[in-house]
């Protein structure tokens, strides 16, 4: 029989999380730290609004961009968050999770050859999606020492004349890295000196601490040139119902929503309606959901520097990301060794990236009491582990 | 949001909270949150900390009614005084002074139905002041200080590890 296989599909790796489930999943005493999702419950008035939905019989296709109304209130969302205007009509259209929104953007924009800067640690999805769309990922390292920021000077280093596309992955998972005002305006230039699109990944935007995001859109000449991808899963504790979106000028999208036409149809019509009400009335549920998150990052902050795991401090998304270089270990080892010994889940830098090495990925989407006895056992395995 | 908003907002969902992890979870020194709560304390803007507690479960006998009274209020006094008189009996759980068609909600505890109208009709509907009461029996409690009472702890359904 013939290889039933792609040649490209063989050549892509699987996730690098994937080999920790299996090894967890015959563990049920173990305490994660490792879930990239938010420990709460889509609010009640939201999940109403889809229950309510169903009621009336709202059960069939939306229109391949996904309900108007929606579309709507989006571009008044982005509007009221970064002033930048978007035609509802045109230049939204929402997806089957943020995560599908990147597949298409890749796909609509990349020729063969073209190249892709990813800056990692990051996301697991860019990488795949990129060479799925015949796209050449090129890889940026970003640095501790730079908080894991993307530097103009990197971003110089990096760009060929095949460069196609620069994807921001800001705030960052899994660093919780933010690029600010003053990040953004530093590589601003080199974009437009250089004609690169952007696809910018904003999955957290509503996640920040002590700093108002800021989005790559919101500067001149880059609102033509990005592709600005956001969803509600972060924001509203709504994972399950695999909702994002995508805004961005019309000839990208489309092209973007031609593939999604034939790939998709249209995001589920439940988890519209359930979003129209959270975008409608769930800013109150972001603002005290991100309390919550920050007062647990001061205290993983805390506790990981105080057991000699240092970490600068992340403003972003729902992530801490310690340096573990003081066990000797390496991000794979100790991931492996903490969960063996100690049955605390992590999940290691290596996993977003080879320059991942040396750190972990230590999620606070969980509740204080959960974090307390969790860093209790991180914090007796270190001190076993440290020379 | 100011630090004593902070603060409140907090002990408010757990009374038991240290007051070193608040401090670290608020990001200022565990002197400047203990100052504030006995601050607080004092001036009667933190009253007390009670537990919340579903009786049900217990071997604990124990009736809860909400009475509607309709009272006089009296010159010079308005209804602070004969609320006053009410809410000093041990087994009154709360006084309110409501706007409507009644004027005081009276929630009482008592260990049964007869206990609890043994105390209505020989302490509450004799006073002078009052006019009338109408006594509802709590039959069960779903839900006390925003926390649901019946419900079983929810489990974490999410999986262990996820990009």
């Amino acid at each position: 029989m013939r290889n039933p296989l792609s040649q490209l599909i063989e050549t892509i790796e699987p996730s690098g999380i994937r080999k920790f489930f299996d090894l967890v999943s015959e563990m049920d005493d173990a305490i994660s730290l490792g879930v990239g999702e938010p420990d709460f419950d889509t609010p009640w008035h939201v999940r109403e609004e889809g229950i309510y939905s169903l009621e009336k019989g709202k059960t069939f296709y939306t229109s391949n961009a996904g309900l108007l109304e929606l579309r709507e209130e989006l571009a008044k969302l982005i509007y009221r968050r970064q002033h930048v205007s978007y035609d509802p009509v045109h230049e939204i259209m929402i997806t089957v999770g943020g995560s599908e929104a990147i597949d298409l953007a890749l796909r609509a924009m990349l020729d063969p050859g073209d190249e892709v800067l990813i800056p990692q640690p990051s996301y697991v999805s860019y990488l795949p999606c990129a060479t799925l769309a015949g796209g050449k990922p090129v890889v940026i390292k970003l640095e501790e020492k730079d908080q894991f920021k993307l530097t103009p000077e990197k971003l110089r280093e990096a760009i060929t004349d095949k460069t196609k596309i620069l994807i921001l992955p800001f705030p960052n998972n899994p660093t919780g890295s933010v690029m600010d005002f003053g990040d953004l305006k530093a590589i601003v230039d080199i974009i437009e000196e250089n004609d690169l699109y952007i696809i910018s990944d904003e999955i957290y935007s509503e996640l920040t601490y002590g700093k108002e995001h800021v989005s790559i859109i919101s500067f001149p000449g880059m609102r033509e040139r990005t592709v600005y991808i956001n969803g509600f899963s972060k924001a509203y504790a709504m994972t399950g119902w695999r909702l994002g979106y995508a805004a961005g000028p019309k000839v990208i999208l489309e092209q973007m929503l031609k593939i999604h036409q034939f790939a998709i149809m249209c995001a589920p019509t439940t988890s519209q309606y359930a979003a129209l009400e959270a975008v409608k009335h769930g800013d109150e549920d972001i603002e005290r959901m991100r309390e919550a998150y920050n007062q647990r990052r001061k205290y993983l902050i805390h506790a990981l520097n105080d057991m000699g795991l240092t970490c600068f401090e992340p403003f972003g998304a729902f992530y801490v990301f310690p340096s573990i270089r003081s066990t000797g270990m390496t991000s794979d080892e100790f991931a492996n060794k903490l969960l063996e010994e100690e049955k605390v889940a992590v999940v290691p830098g290596t996993a977003f990236g080879e320059c991942g090495e040396g750190f972990l990925r230590v999620s606070y989407a969980y509740s204080i009491e959960d974090l307390k006895i969790a860093l209790e056992r991180i914090k007796r395995f270190v001190k076993r582990h440290t020379k | 949001m100011g630090i004593r908003e902070e603060i409140l907002h907090a002990i408010a969902k757990n009374g038991r909270i240290h007051t070193e992890d608040l401090a670290i979870m608020l990001g200022i020194e565990e002197k400047v949150v203990k100052d504030h709560i006995k601050q607080m304390e004092e001036e009667k803007i933190i009253c007390g900390y009670p537990t919340v507690i579903n009786w049900d479960k217990t071997d604990r006998e124990l009736v809860t009614a909400l009475i509607e009274v309709k009272v006089t209020p009296q010159r010079g006094q308005g209804f602070d005084k004969i609320a006053e008189r009410i809410y000093r009996f041990e087994e009154v759980d709360c006084v309110y002074l409501m706007s409507g068609g009644f004027d005081l909600t009276v929630i009482i505890h008592g260990k049964s139905m007869r206990e609890v109208a043994e105390f209505v009709s020989s302490k509450l509907a004799p006073m002078e002041a009052v006019l009338s009461t109408s006594t509802n029996f709590v039959l069960k409690k779903y839900k006390e200080h925003g926390l649901t009472l019946s419900e079983a702890k929810s489990k974490d359904e999410r999986m262990l590890y996820t990009p």
